[in-house]
């Protein structure tokens, strides 16, 4: 069931930018509100857009369950993997070892008014990319299955 | 009175989802109730987390003076996040229920008793 | 290296079963046999880490592990002013007793179930749920942090609800897990309630830190009602157990038998929420007799129910309920005379320990019983008592398993369901000889239940139809097996069980102090 080419295209456009603010909040979960969780879920609105207005089929080849599959579990496995990273370095679990290390997100906090520094807050970014990837793949997966399931009930 | 109208809204909102939950019959209303009632539990947490006068607990440009423990957002969000896988995973109940029964009304969703 | 494993051990059986979880889809998509061996090393694994942890926490008390601390046994930071603000995972004898349920469980569930879900579809994501299920189950006994204990029960209601509904069996399946998923969210959500009302009034979720500011005003009885109600629904006691025979029934039977176990962890919530958050602060009488009602209330209605039930796993659902009863009853007398100490010692703590051991022996014979009942499916394909029958002539050892669950559950000597029932019946007659009477009746109706079904399953003549069932398959036969021989061993040697285990855990669910010595420090 495809909707009108007027909003077909409309939805089309939105996508990428759909895409391009989710993965802002993403990235920005530890400045400003939001975080992976967000993110990942205005990603998948952008899936769902598209979803909508384009039918089932159309869109399988587009957006994959396999990829989106995959990209749950990595997500998943990074977040894991980066609270289990700590146990290696012998701290408590989850703990944030890259925070102040002046490594990668390594540099401390700045004082006073500020607009917010990217690079800070050690494994809360690379959290928050993890949930968002898998908040992202997650999401849109629902949505194709429980679309799917749907239209094989309208065929019949 | 004032400060405790959250509380109330709170106590409202959980009646009112948990009477959907047990008198409606549709399956994707009976889900609404719980959704309803999953609303009130958070508004009951983040009101727990209000205090007069307090302000984000951000670090950077805060001046000083009384900050509010973020531990109730904390626990909003984290509800919230459970509340929508939740709501998928029984939505997609609903989806299979649908396809193998042709039907979400409650009434007729009784074959394990038979 | 030991040191290393001990004192990360808390972390290491939450993380383990996540891993595996996560990691399995992308191993699935080299071999299935790769998957399971994967899954089997996870959880190898897994058990390893719970019996060092138990062998640790048995021998030198209570640990505690602070999440994203700098080092894993400081609880309370410099800079908070006494208050542990991080996730603490604290692990008593009960909590270490119950992670070696889980594991143990788990890992002969997973024995069975490799050979047993072979033929099902989509097995990456059953391995995924299952391992999430295991990490639940951890978390939820080891955590000391109250909104910690939510999030694990919610991920527990959800790869358990995933897992009820797999075999999708013309929407029945779907049907039971939609009812029993239903009622486990509005059961959290209830629950969430009452840990935003403690929140409210202590500012604080760490169990420890409620415990020690415990005041016992009208709210926590409120929360206190509220949680009770809630737990109660989620380990299957009557008045709220019509879930329970639609999701054990329905359940793939590797399933069902986690199931077992993830309600003793629901029980292991409610005894951590009585006993350790309000202990003496509540009327100990008042609500150890709802307990004791609850109890016998599950007992009676629990077995008057399975006697006419002609599906088996439904028929052994209800005496899941039933025996819920029995652990139920145990641990509500030892809490109704909680902070009476002459009473306490003559029979309070017996009857604790009674319960206790009778959660351990219950997990290990219900799941047994629950995985023969599958291993007949499995060679026959129906659950139906009134069309089996013969079934001993081919499935010897399927029988020898049966035989063992259902004494074991019925309270015959030397199974581990005597030493248990026998410790519930003594120190009830202390308490109240009616009780004791009560238990035993349902103790006799158990055995004839399971008599009849012994029966009907095993013995007669070959029926036509079923001439070339052969025996369960070997790893079937071998998860089995783990959990007979433990019901053996524990039904030989109770008094070391006893001495060893459950009288640790007992005294340590019973020590309030101690528990939040252990976290707050010696205060």
């Amino acid at each position: 069931m495809r909707m009108s080419k007027l909003v077909r295209t409309g939805a089309d456009l939105l996508y990428p930018f759909a895409l391009i603010f989710g993965l802002y909040i993403v990235m920005h979960g530890h400045l400003t509100p939001g975080g992976g969780f967000q993110g990942g879920a205005v990603v998948a609105t952008g899936a769902a857009i598209v979803i909508v207005a384009w039918a089932y089929e159309d869109v399988a080849g587009m957006i994959r369950k396999v990829t989106m599959k995959a990209q749950e579990s990595a997500g998943l496995l990074l977040f894991i993997g980066s609270a289990a990273l700590a146990l290696g370095l012998g701290y408590a679990f989850f703990a944030n070892v890259l925070a102040n290390s002046g490594s990668l997100f390594g540099l401390s906090v700045p004082f006073g008014p500020n607009p917010g520094e990217l690079n800070t807050a050690g494994l809360i970014p690379i959290m928050n990319f993890a949930v968002g990837i898998e908040v992202w793949g997650g999401l849109t997966i629902i949505l194709l299955y429980l679309l799917s399931g749907l239209k094989k009930e309208e065929g019949t | 009175m004032f400060w405790n109208l959250p509380f109330i809204a709170v106590v409202a909102l959980s009646l009112i989802g948990l009477a959907t939950v047990v008198t409606k019959k549709n399956l994707i209303k009976i889900f609404l109730g719980i959704n309803i009632f999953e609303a009130a539990v958070n508004l009951f947490l983040i009101s727990l987390g209000y205090r007069d006068g307090g302000i984000a607990p951000i670090f950077t440009s805060a001046p000083s003076t009384e900050m509010v423990m973020a531990t109730p957002q904390a626990l909003t969000l984290t509800s919230i996040v459970i509340g929508v896988a939740t709501s998928a995973l029984l939505l997609s109940f609903a989806v299979i229920i649908w396809k193998k029964y042709g039907t979400i009304d409650t009434d007729q969703i009784r074959r394990l008793r038979e | 290296m030991n040191g290393f494993l001990v004192t990360h051990a808390p972390a290491l059986l939450i993380m383990l079963p996540l891993i595996g979880a996560f990691a399995a889809p992308f191993i699935g998509k080299v071999s299935p046999k790769v998957r399971s061996a994967w899954v089997i090393l996870i959880m190898t694994l897994t058990t390893l880490t719970a019996l060092l942890l138990a062998s640790d926490v048995f021998m030198y008390g209570t640990r505690i592990y602070v999440f994203g601390a700098a080092a894993p046994d400081l609880a309370v930071p410099l800079d908070s002013g006494g208050i542990p603000i991080r996730i603490i995972f604290t692990v008593d004898a009960m909590s270490a007793l119950m992670q070696v349920i889980g594991a143990v469980c788990g890992f002969a569930v997973l024995l069975y179930s490799l050979s047993a879900d072979r033929i099902h579809s989509g097995l990456e994501s059953f391995y995924t749920l299952f391992l999430l299920m295991i990490a639940g189950i951890m978390g939820m006994v080891s955590t000391g942090d109250l909104f910690n204990f939510f999030v694990f029960l919610e991920i527990l209601s959800i790869a358990s609800a995933g897992l009820i509904a797999y075999r999708i069996d013309g929407g029945l399946a779907v049907e039971a897990a939609l009812k029993y998923f239903v009622l486990s969210t509005i059961g959290a959500m209830v629950i969430l309630i009452a840990i935003g009302i403690y929140y409210g009034e202590y500012n604080a979720l760490n169990i420890a830190l409620i415990a020690s500011r415990m005041q016992f005003t009208l709210l926590d009885q409120i929360a206190l009602v509220l949680i009770i109600t809630a737990l109660a629904m989620k380990c299957g006691s009557v008045p709220m157990h019509f879930w329970t025979p639609d999701a054990y029934s329905m359940a793939p039977s590797s399933v069902t038998a986690m199931l077992v176990v993830a309600s003793q962890a629901s029980l292991y919530g409610l005894f951590r929420v009585v006993f350790t958050l309000y202990n003496v602060t509540l009327n100990a009488m008042t609500v150890g007799w709802i307990i004791i009602i609850l109890g016998v209330l599950s007992m009676v209605v629990g077995v008057t129910m399975a006697i006419p039930q002609k599906n088996v796993k439904r028929l052994m659902a209800y005496h899941a309920i039933s025996q819920t009863g029995y652990m139920l009853l145990g641990v509500g007398v030892g809490l109704a005379v909680l902070g009476n100490q002459p009473l306490m010692d003559s029979f309070g703590y017996i009857a604790m320990e009674g319960g206790i051991f009778h959660i351990i022996n219950h997990a290990m014979y219900k799941g047994l019983l629950f995985l023969t009942a599958g291993a007949i499916f499995f060679r026959i394909g129906t659950y139906n008592l009134n069309k089996m029958g013969g079934l001993g002539h081919s499935m010897k050892y399927t029988m020898i398993f049966f035989i063992i669950g259902a004494l074991a559950i019925a309270g015959i000597p030397p199974f581990n369901g005597f030493a248990s029932k026998l410790m519930i019946y003594e120190s009830v007659f202390a308490f109240n000889p009616v009780l004791a009477i009560i238990a035993m009746v349902v103790s006799i109706l158990t055995l004839a239940s399971f008599v009849k079904v012994f029966h009907s399953i095993f013995m007669g003549p070959k029926l036509p139809g079923y001439e070339t069932v052969q025996e369960a398959p070997v790893p079937m036969l071998i998860g089995m097996g783990v959990l007979a021989t433990i019901v053996i061993a524990f039904g030989l040697f109770p008094q070391a069980v006893v001495d060893g285990l459950i009288a640790p855990a007992a005294h340590a669910l019973a020590d309030q102090s101690g528990y939040i010595a252990a976290v707050l420090g010696g205060a």
